[in-house]
């Protein structure tokens, strides 16, 4: 029993950097982020930059709610423009976090215990500002209980369950709460970290209360270990079905471009390739910024570059079918709808589409590229301008020009549509700002099981 | 809480520096005839609750019922809705559209599998719990950070101060604290 004492040095594990060698170190490092009274003057402009961002959400919301929609760029038949694209787009997102802290759990990746907080809190921000596109595109949102929830009126109003749109409300709202809790229930026993690390009596309190009075019991840790695989195993198939019903709402209908089989897991490699994205652009300059190159090594940069790499290809072969199946469908508008998107008056956007999507991203087969934080973080950028290009050229090329010529018109967005996109990605920085300096960024009791001395035995 | 404590102490606490020393005294405890103790740890330790003799958790049972329960749920609301209370013909699809019916039942049925995971994990810990005796020991701040407790409560019957204090140090530990309610 005293065979490690007597060990003076314990190499580091293969998943951390060689300063976190023991318990002591994980516990210090992960809460000198949280517990100090210094804060980066970055964080400040951060906080800065998101909550003037809020503003301008604010103002675009207030508008849209005293004139209505129609001060967005809608016509007639573009019915669904910025609200649905950015809907699309924010979720996916979000699915990272959840494929990061779920699935990789269940394939034992234990690499993902140093990013996996932190990208489930991206998940909660990313689905936050993704609710609020289908509420505030009603432009009267406190009429739309009677359509998306079913509860009991007086003029007997149901939702309508054979609509893609009702499905979506469920798959969202359940992804959300379980995304919370399962987030929630991680950081409880580094809330208790923090509350038996703090110094100060409110915050001693405060995460007191937070940490529910975790004591570290082992029956406790029982529990929570089966309740943590249980809530991955649910939240696996959950994450899956979420962005397939989203991509249902496109392929329930009968739009051409819209009304294909591939879309649910074509939207669902999607869906990873964009989160992957967003989970780098954050944790490059967050590892960056609080010194974090011991948790997020480059073999995290390696792994989550090779899985965008796989997801890209992906999405390149769900392109690449859109165009064969115009061809072998021999249906004249699914032709004439692949040809109006490649070289229709949208043709640049699909041509830098490809470009951001398929071509700038091969560089990631080169080692150096994936390591090297400037030349990674360039590529996300341009998968993250792709991936909402792509959910553009979708919802507008495939609902400007359809049957009808009489009816076909373009798509402008206006002023009001970039400020409620701009202002929504300033949500998420505020909440993600906040999230970095007030809460365990690390899943610190996670990274402990990672040392020699604390490894499971299976 | 509102029974008077028979003894003074709530138990006593052990404190070890790593967990395989930990697993050890628990293991030790338990052969020894001690049944009422609980172990401490800031990282889950495989096995730790089974030395303590706390038999596997039944929390996957909860789990199934709960996502049985809202499968039922979310398929009986739809069909209640839809069939029962306000039957329409909505491009002539049947009143029962089973498989349109399929994605909400599912989400329902991940939903009320995951709150019950949550709550019945909560609930069967006894959480949140603001005041537990063995935050009363000395260093016990530690066993969320570094270091590995083991605590023999009072209420079993094999409970005697100085003997399960001489069993206690006997096994090695960094410290042995008497813990008071």
């Amino acid at each position: 029993m005293s065979e490690a004492a007597g060990k003076s040095y314990t190499p580091p594990p293969s998943e951390l950097g060689p300063g976190q060698t023991s318990h002591t170190t994980i516990s210090e490092k992960v809460s000198s982020i949280v517990l100090t009274k210094s804060t980066p003057l970055v964080w400040f402009c951060s906080l800065v930059v998101g909550f003037s961002l809020i503003g301008v959400l604010q103002i675009a919301i207030a508008w849209l709610f005293y004139e209505g929609v129609g001060v967005w760029g809608l016509n007639n038949p573009v019915g669904w423009g910025f609200a649905i694209i950015n809907f699309v787009w924010w979720i996916g997102i979000g699915h990272a976090g959840t494929l990061i802290s779920a699935v990789l759990l269940l394939f034992r990746q234990k690499w993902r215990t140093s990013i996996n907080r932190s990208a489930e809190a991206m998940t909660i921000f990313a689905v936050m500002c993704a609710a609020m596109f289908p509420l505030i595109h009603t432009g009267r949102p406190w009429l739309a209980a009677y359509w998306l929830l079913p509860y009991p009126n007086s003029m007997d109003i149901w939702p309508q369950f054979r609509s893609p749109l009702i499905w979506d409300v469920f798959a969202v709202s359940t992804y959300f709460t379980v995304s919370l809790l399962f987030w929630f229930v991680g950081m409880i026993p580094d809330f208790a970290t923090f509350r038996d690390r703090a110094k100060n009596v409110i915050t001693q309190k405060v995460f007191g209360v937070m940490s529910m009075g975790w004591r570290g019991s082992a029956i406790h840790w029982e529990r929570y270990e089966m309740a943590s695989l249980l809530l991955a195993g649910l939240a696996t198939p959950l994450v899956l079905s979420v962005h397939s019903i989203v991509s249902l709402d496109f392929a329930m209908s009968i739009v051409p471009g819209w009304h294909t089989t591939i879309f649910p897991p074509y939207f669902v490699a999607g869906a990873i390739y964009a989160g992957f994205a967003m989970v780098l652009t954050l944790m490059i300059p967050l590892r960056r910024i609080y010194d974090l190159y011991d948790f997020i090594t480059d073999r995290h940069l390696e792994n989550m570059s090779k899985v965008m790499l796989v997801s890209g290809l992906i999405v390149g072969y769900g392109y690449f079918m859109e165009q064969y199946m115009a061809w072998y469908s021999a249906s004249t508008y699914e032709s004439y709808m692949i040809h109006n998107r490649m070289f229709g008056p949208y043709g640049h956007y699909y041509w830098t589409l490809i470009l951001c999507n398929i071509i700038v991203p091969q560089l990631l087969w080169i080692k150096h590229v994936r390591i090297n934080t400037l030349v990674l973080f360039v590529v996300c950028m341009f998968i993250n301008v792709g991936m909402w290009l792509e959910r553009f050229i979708i919802v507008v090329t495939s609902l400007h020009r359809d049957y009808l010529p009489s009816s076909w018109d373009m798509f402008h967005p206006t002023i009001w549509d970039w400020a409620t996109y701009i202002g929504t990605m300033g949500l998420f920085l505020f909440l993600f700002t906040l999230f970095v300096r007030g809460m365990p960024l690390i899943a610190m009791h996670e990274i402990r099981t990672l040392l020699p001395f604390g490894k499971k035995e299976h | 809480m509102n029974q008077k404590p028979s003894s003074p102490w709530y138990g006593l606490l052990a404190e070890f520096e790593h967990p395989q020393d930990l697993l050890a005294a628990a293991e030790g405890a338990y052969e020894t005839g001690y049944r009422k103790m609980d172990a401490y740890s800031p990282l889950p330790i495989h096995g730790l609750a089974a030395a303590v003799g706390f038999p596997r958790t039944n929390l996957s049972y909860i789990v199934f019922a709960c996502g049985v329960l809202g499968a039922i749920a979310g398929y009986s609301l739809q069909y209640w809705i839809h069939v029962i209370d306000y039957p329409i013909n909505i491009g002539g699809r049947p009143l029962h559209s089973g498989p349109s019916f399929i994605p909400v039942t599912f989400e329902m049925t991940i939903l009320f599998a995951s709150l019950g995971a949550v709550f019945s994990m909560l609930g069967l810990n006894k959480l949140p719990m603001p005041y537990h005796p063995v935050f009363n020991a000395p260093n016990f701040e530690r066993a969320s950070q570094d270091r590995f407790f083991l605590c023999i409560e009072a209420e079993d019957p094999q409970f005697d101060l100085e003997k399960t204090h001489a069993f206690l140090d006997g096994l090695n530990p960094q410290e042995v604290t008497q813990v008071e309610h």
